[in-house]
């Protein structure tokens, strides 16, 4: 938890000073560094076991309560179909806020630590590269360099599928009429 | 921009103040007695027009201002005693409060349709001139009085356009309503040249003077270029509150006859005479598109996002919260340093901070609690409405009008509530012929009934009427094979079959119900709000709904069920019973669908592991409790490891923050801070279903 803290504190000062340059917040998942708008986060809490929601992809790993709220809590190794590892010292769980359909949604993100908080120019985001249907391309805004090493930017919007029970909201009415 | 939003604010205020104001001048209006209105009522009526009137201008709506407007000039006419209150005004009256609603329900989505506001208008105008009675007073009035202009002024004056001479006769109530005429005559001074005369000041009579009354009447002359418009605008506010007659200022001689002629009422009075008459057809055919488009924007109950409370209920619970510090700070004693001999002090103070809150939730709902009069409100005028589209007399009855219940269950009961009473009307009580000749009074009787029991609130709709036929119902249940040819079934069973989906007994379609979708639907608003509807009926005697609802959608009674290390709440209203059965009890269709008997019924078993793909501590039905569970007339087993306690749970909604999932209705946070899931006993019914195939078919197989 010493680890988020002293970022927290980071974040702080950097949102202070935030201005059309984007700011990240970086955390490691697997090796590689990944950053998500910093604006986005809401904050970060240490890892605690989540209710699980049956009938829901394999990285949902169900909800947890966040002060009152309800929140759904995504594996980003399993939605990202890399190998799991055991939840350690360092597993934190960022809450972001997602946008879908002109609501804000809070979702939590299980990643193996917290890194770094970088002020990005626009210049100096690149596009990603295709990589044909191999890599989920789609969850990634872009990449940067940042001393030497590769940091990967997060679409976060499109982690979680809020869609779902429309589709199947209808299926009971007419099941009904059916009977 | 901050300024278009609190503009934006305060015209929803407007919207909604309007909205009470409507629903004021309905009510009203439904209880005058037709020639001897009271007063109080009238006048109550006439404020709620005026202050839409105000309101309206005042937002720029002036569509609906200048409809208001006309509403409020006969309004007025009734409520001076000058026109009697018939019953054609009542109605039309009724039609414009309609209409007036129709076009603030419109101003939410931009455009206001003003076609039908222009023509209930005209036929608005034509019943104001269709009594002699006001249009004579204010011309035998204005007859002595336009001052004979002094020749020499005439002289002077040497066109028409030389300005207008006014006679203004305010009310006496006049500064009551905030208007005062030295304002006014200011203004009409920015105009041109203005020459006031007092009248009236000479027979006052000091003993019975009040300062708050206007007593004094004034003649005026204006030398302006400007129009009439002009003028008239001034005395805008106050033109239905006094008498007003502008007039040209007469040029040499000749002008004065037709100056007189203008405001002469025995010519008008002629003309008015034939479109009344044009009017009435008219009426009546405004009369059925309204009866039609009525349900649409009006009775489906209006959201709105603020409600008022009660200053005793704020009272109460500021009194909870200073409690609930007293506690706060005797609990804080014990943070320090804490030695066994405190036990007892750490106890009750514990014992008192559990019922601080527990009166603190119930007061907070408290807050959110309205009486269903809110909901009954709409009902005299639509059973008003409907009995005589039907040509039955009818009876309303209210009981138990104050009883309280959510804010959002109460919005949502409405729609329900309007098909149950509209159904009872239509099939339940019968035309007056037939009434007298079953031996009963004439006009039948639709009682509207809530009450509070336990933790649910009760709503009866209750009709004397020719009850449910049976063996209709029966024979159209056979027909559609919902019912086996031989099976013999309960009165109450059949009853009840008129809430399965696509039931309908009418033998014709008419506009009002029986188009086939009515009482499932009802059932499955009542069953979305966590209820339940039954019906109870007797051949000739009548027919009673009862529906029955929880309190509020926020709180629920929940019994906690253990399926390995997961726990889920099962809400208490859905469970009707929890047994423990042998495996040999049980019996197998196709080595996939498993059924229990239970008494005379053979119930699926929902195993609650399998279905949500978790792990049981053990899938042996020896092993487990099922939970029988009932759900839209369905019942079924639900196969869990073991119950634990019972509680109350608060809901949150897994949608705000993910999506909604089958077969699971919210969530709740435990008293360990845990998140528990709230089983959606309907939609677990329909999952299984869905895995299992159709229930129908199974059933009938075994049995």
């Amino acid at each position: 938890m010493a680890v988020s803290q002293k970022h927290m504190e980071e974040i702080t000062q950097a949102a202070e000073s935030s201005d059309a340059g984007g700011q990240y917040l970086t955390f490691m998942l697997a090796g590689e560094e990944y950053g998500v708008e910093i604006l986005k986060v809401q904050e970060i809490k240490g890892w605690d076991t989540a209710t699980p929601i049956p009938n829901t992809p394999d990285y949902v790993l169900g909800v947890l309560n966040l002060r009152g709220a309800v929140v759904p809590i995504i594996d980003l190794r399993k939605r990202f179909s890399l190998e799991s590892v055991p939840y350690g010292a360092t597993t934190v769980v960022i809450v972001v806020k997602m946008a879908h359909e002109d609501q804000e949604r809070t979702v939590g993100l299980v990643v193996d630590a917290v890194a770094d908080v970088y002020r990005l120019e626009g210049g100096e985001i690149q596009p990603p590269p295709d990589m044909g249907g191999a890599v989920h391309t789609e969850f990634v805004r872009g990449l940067a360099t940042v001393e030497e090493k590769m940091v990967i930017l997060l679409e976060i919007d499109r982690l979680i599928d809020f869609r779902g029970m429309q589709a199947e909201s209808k299926a009971p009415a007419k099941a009904e009429t059916d009977a | 921009m901050s300024l278009d939003v609190n503009m934006a604010e305060i015209a929803q205020l407007f919207i909604e103040e309007s909205l009470e104001g409507l629903d004021i001048m309905e009510s009203g209006l439904l209880n005058l007695d037709l020639g001897a209105a009271d007063p109080e009522t009238m006048n109550a009526i006439f404020r709620a027009a005026h202050s839409i009137k105000g309101g309206g201008a005042t937002f720029g709506f002036m569509e609906i201002s200048e409809f208001a407007h006309h509403v409020e000039t006969l309004l007025d006419e009734m409520r001076q005693g000058e026109r009697p209150v018939t019953r054609e005004g009542v109605d039309l009256l009724l039609q414009s409060v309609d209409c007036i609603r129709e076009m603030i329900g419109c101003l939410a989505s931009g455009e206001v349709d003003t076609a039908r506001a222009k023509e209930l208008e005209s036929q608005l105008e034509a019943m104001l001139k269709q009594n002699p009675g006001s249009a004579a007073e204010g011309g035998s009035a204005a007859a002595p009085a336009p001052e004979q202009p002094d020749p020499a002024e005439s002289g002077r004056a040497e066109e028409i356009g030389l300005g207008w001479t006014i006679r203004f006769r305010p009310g006496r109530g006049i500064f009551r309503s905030c208007n005062d005429p030295l304002r006014m005559f200011r203004a009409l001074e920015s105009l041109g040249e203005l020459e006031v005369r007092v009248v009236g000041a000479d027979d006052l009579d000091f003993e019975d003077l009040d300062p708050e009354e206007c007593r004094l009447g004034w003649d005026l002359e204006l030398r302006t270029s400007s129009d009439r418009e002009a003028v008239e605008e001034v005395f805008a506010w106050v033109a239905d509150e006094c008498e007003l007659d502008i007039d040209p200022i007469p040029g040499p001689a000749g002008d004065v006859p037709a100056a007189v002629e203008n405001d002469a009422s025995p010519e008008t009075e002629e003309p008015a005479a034939a479109p009344q008459s044009e009017a009435a057809p008219a009426r009546v055919e405004a009369r059925a598109p309204a009866a039609r488009s009525a349900p649409k924007p009006g009775a489906s109950g209006q959201e709105t996002g603020s409600i008022r409370v009660n200053i005793d209920k704020v009272d109460a619970l500021i009194n909870l919260v200073g409690e609930l510090v007293i506690t706060q700070s005797m609990l804080s004693r014990y943070n320090g340093d804490f030695d066994f001999t405190q036990i007892q002090g750490l106890r009750e103070g514990l014992t008192q901070l559990s019922r601080n809150t527990r009166e603190l939730q119930e007061s907070v709902m408290a807050i959110r609690m309205l009486p269903i009069s809110f909901a009954f409100s709409r009902f005299p005028r639509l059973v008003r409405d409907t009995g005589n589209a039907l040509g039955k007399n009818v009876e309303l009855r209210l009981v138990g009008e104050n009883t309280e219940l959510d804010k959002t269950v109460l919005e949502k009961i409405g729609d329900p509530l309007v098909h149950l009473v509209r159904n009872s009307l239509d099939h339940g009580l019968e035309t007056p012929e037939e009434r007298l000749a079953a031996g009963k009074p004439e006009t039948g009787v639709l009682e509207l009934n809530a009450y509070h029991e336990g933790g649910n609130i009760v709503i009866e709709v209750i009709d004397d009427g020719a009850g449910i036929n049976k063996e209709k119902v029966l024979a159209k249940a056979r027909e559609r094979g919902l019912v086996g040819p031989d099976e013999q079934l309960s009165d109450d069973r059949i009853n009840n079959l008129i809430f399965m989906a696509g039931f309908s007994t009418a033998d014709e379609v008419s506009d009002l119900s029986g188009r086939g979708v009515g009482m499932d639907v009802v059932r499955r608003n009542i069953a979305d709000l966590g209820g339940h509807v039954s019906v109870k009926s007797e051949s000739g005697v009548g027919s009673t709904f009862t529906i029955r609802l929880p309190l509020t959608l926020a709180i629920l009674d929940g019994q906690l069920v253990r399926v390995g290390k997961e726990s889920y709440i099962v809400s208490l209203v859905s469970i009707v019973e929890t047994i423990q059965v042998c495996a040999d009890k049980v019996n197998q269709i196709a080595g996939e669908s498993e059924l229990f008997k239970l008494r005379d019924e053979y119930l699926p078993i929902v195993r609650l592991h399998e279905l949500f793909g978790i792990e049981a501590d053990s899938t042996r039905i020896d092993d487990g409790l099922l939970v029988v569970v009932e759900a839209n007339g369905q019942r079924v087993g639900v196969f869990v490891d073991d119950l634990q306690e019972q509680q109350q749970v608060v809901i949150k909604s897994l949608e705000a923050n993910y999506r909604q999932m089958q077969g699971i209705s919210g969530a709740t946070i435990l008293g360990d801070g845990t998140v528990a899931l709230i089983l959606d006993v309907p939609g677990l019914i329909q999952l299984y279903f869905d895995r299992h195939g159709n229930p129908q078919h199974s059933a009938v197989a075994v049995a």
